[in-house]
């Protein structure tokens, strides 16, 4: 099962409504996904000079402002914190290698759970609903965002396991499926030097388009590439810093409806999650085709 | 015409007065906010119209006999699914499985269809006015798929 959701919102004056527009969307699919939930949101892009980082904690009371006044003072820069239940964003005027490395030093149960100039990911075990009011995500604003409901089949219900999997600089992917290639390709992306947090199918997909990135592959060719490699049944969404991609494996088994009008593009593992969208009624809406990669804000 | 608010009395109370053969048969039915719910207008057994103003879940019309189904936007999988007899018609684009096993009756789409269009068909005629996706009709017994538009590969 698994239910993912994701919805781009083309007409900006909307963009003030996001949150709200998005929470009956993802509680909708809870029904395909009780156990966790997450999502990722694109809003409050930060400058040129400094980078985002989305990171969590398994203990809500984590002191996050020591944390950030330790990074400030080790590399010498400038450290915003806005904590949130079991997540933190960080927002640093410092390298990304230089805080990534310090973290792993220094912090070793922080996990990263996402990093950028836009984007940030918020995920966590229990009923969707929940998960979705803990982040206070109902009344953000932001341009796009992409959610996922899971119902765990492959590996354990954590938050490590949890959807969406950062895949590089604002770049995230939420999956509604199960690979059957995982295990070898863990291996192969380990020997060009990937590491993993979890046994999780969907953390290869992500750490597959991370290294396809990484090597300079565009996202639209780390996509192409990721079809005649990812063996499994896939619906994959793919949030993007300017929008999302959606692609389908060619058996094309997983459920997934798309829908645009004026305002928006949405789509979702059932339609029902979009019939909450206003304008849905008029929305042109059909079925994305098998290893057809769909892509706004390219 | 009857009016049946499904955001009011949801699927099973829809089904439930479409089902109860006493007062539905030979009449006219108009459900509103179908807000892509699954299971809507399925099991129906006798003759009647039914028209769903907006577009529909999983297995809309499922194991229909007799009825005449008018979906106006789009069906989700399995619409009219396991078809014995009467009508289902479809005025937007349908996703994957449409018509899979039917038996009997007309399946009509005026849009698009995905894949697995037909699958397993045991009698029943469709007529898609655009496109189908891959293996439709795969395993198809008995019955017609028309198809105005193009096939996918199988």
């Amino acid at each position: 099962m698994c239910g993912i959701v994701g919805l781009y919102l083309k007409n900006a004056e909307l963009q003030s409504q996001l949150g709200s527009m998005f929470k009956p969307m993802l509680v909708e699919m809870s029904s395909r996904g009780p156990d966790s939930a997450g999502v990722a949101i694109y809003r409050n892009p930060v400058e040129s000079s400094q980078i985002k980082f989305s990171l969590a904690h398994s203990n809500p009371g984590f002191l996050w402002e020591t944390l950030g006044a330790n990074l400030s003072a080790s590399l010498n820069c400038e450290v915003f914190t806005s904590p949130v239940a079991t997540h933190c964003i960080i927002i640093t005027d410092a390298a990304e290698t230089e805080v990534i490395s310090w973290l792993e030093t220094n912090y070793t149960e922080v996990r990263i759970v996402g990093s950028g100039k836009s984007i940030e990911i918020f995920k966590e075990v229990g009923p969707p609903e929940m998960v979705y009011e803990q982040f206070d995500l109902e009344k953000a604003s932001g341009t796009h965002m992409i959610g996922h409901t899971r119902m765990a089949t492959e590996s354990a219900v954590t938050t490590a396991g949890s959807h969406p999997f950062a895949t590089g600089a604002d770049l995230c992917l939420v999956h509604n499926g199960s690979l059957s290639n995982h295990n070898l390709l863990r291996v192969k992306l380990e020997y060009e030097g990937i590491t993993f947090q979890t046994e999780n199918d969907t953390e290869v997909a992500a750490a597959y388009m991370t290294w396809k990135i990484r090597s300079g592959a565009t996202l639209r060719q780390a996509l192409e590439d990721g079809i005649k490699e990812i063996d499994g049944f896939y619906t994959f969404c793919i949030g993007t810093q300017d929008g999302f991609a959606v692609v389908r494996d060619p058996i094309a088994c997983k459920h997934a409806v798309m829908a645009e009008t004026d305002d928006w593009v949405a789509m979702a593992t059932e339609f029902r999650a979009i019939a909450h969208l206003p304008g849905s009624d008029q929305a042109k809406i059909w079925e994305p085709e098998p290893s057809t990669i769909y892509i706004w804000g390219e | 015409m009857d009016i049946l608010d499904l955001k009011e009395i949801g699927v099973r109370g829809v089904n439930s007065a479409l089902h109860d053969l006493e007062l539905s048969r030979n009449k006219s039915y108009r459900i509103d906010n179908p807000m892509g719910q699954h299971s809507i207008a399925c099991g129906l057994d006798a003759q009647m119209q039914v028209q769903i103003e907006g577009h529909v879940g999983f297995y809309c019309g499922g194991m229909n006999q007799q009825a005449e189904i008018m979906i106006k936007g789009h069906a989700g999988v399995g619409v009219a699914e396991n078809m014995m007899s009467g009508m289902v018609h479809v005025s937007g684009n349908a996703s994957e499985s449409a018509g899979a096993t039917a038996h009997g009756g007309l399946l009509v789409i005026e849009g698009d269809a995905s894949s697995r269009c037909g699958i397993s068909m045991k009698g029943v005629d469709i007529v898609v006015g655009g496109s189908v996706g891959h293996m439709s009709a795969f395993m198809a017994q008995s019955g017609n798929l028309v198809i105005c538009g193009d096939a996918d590969d199988a």
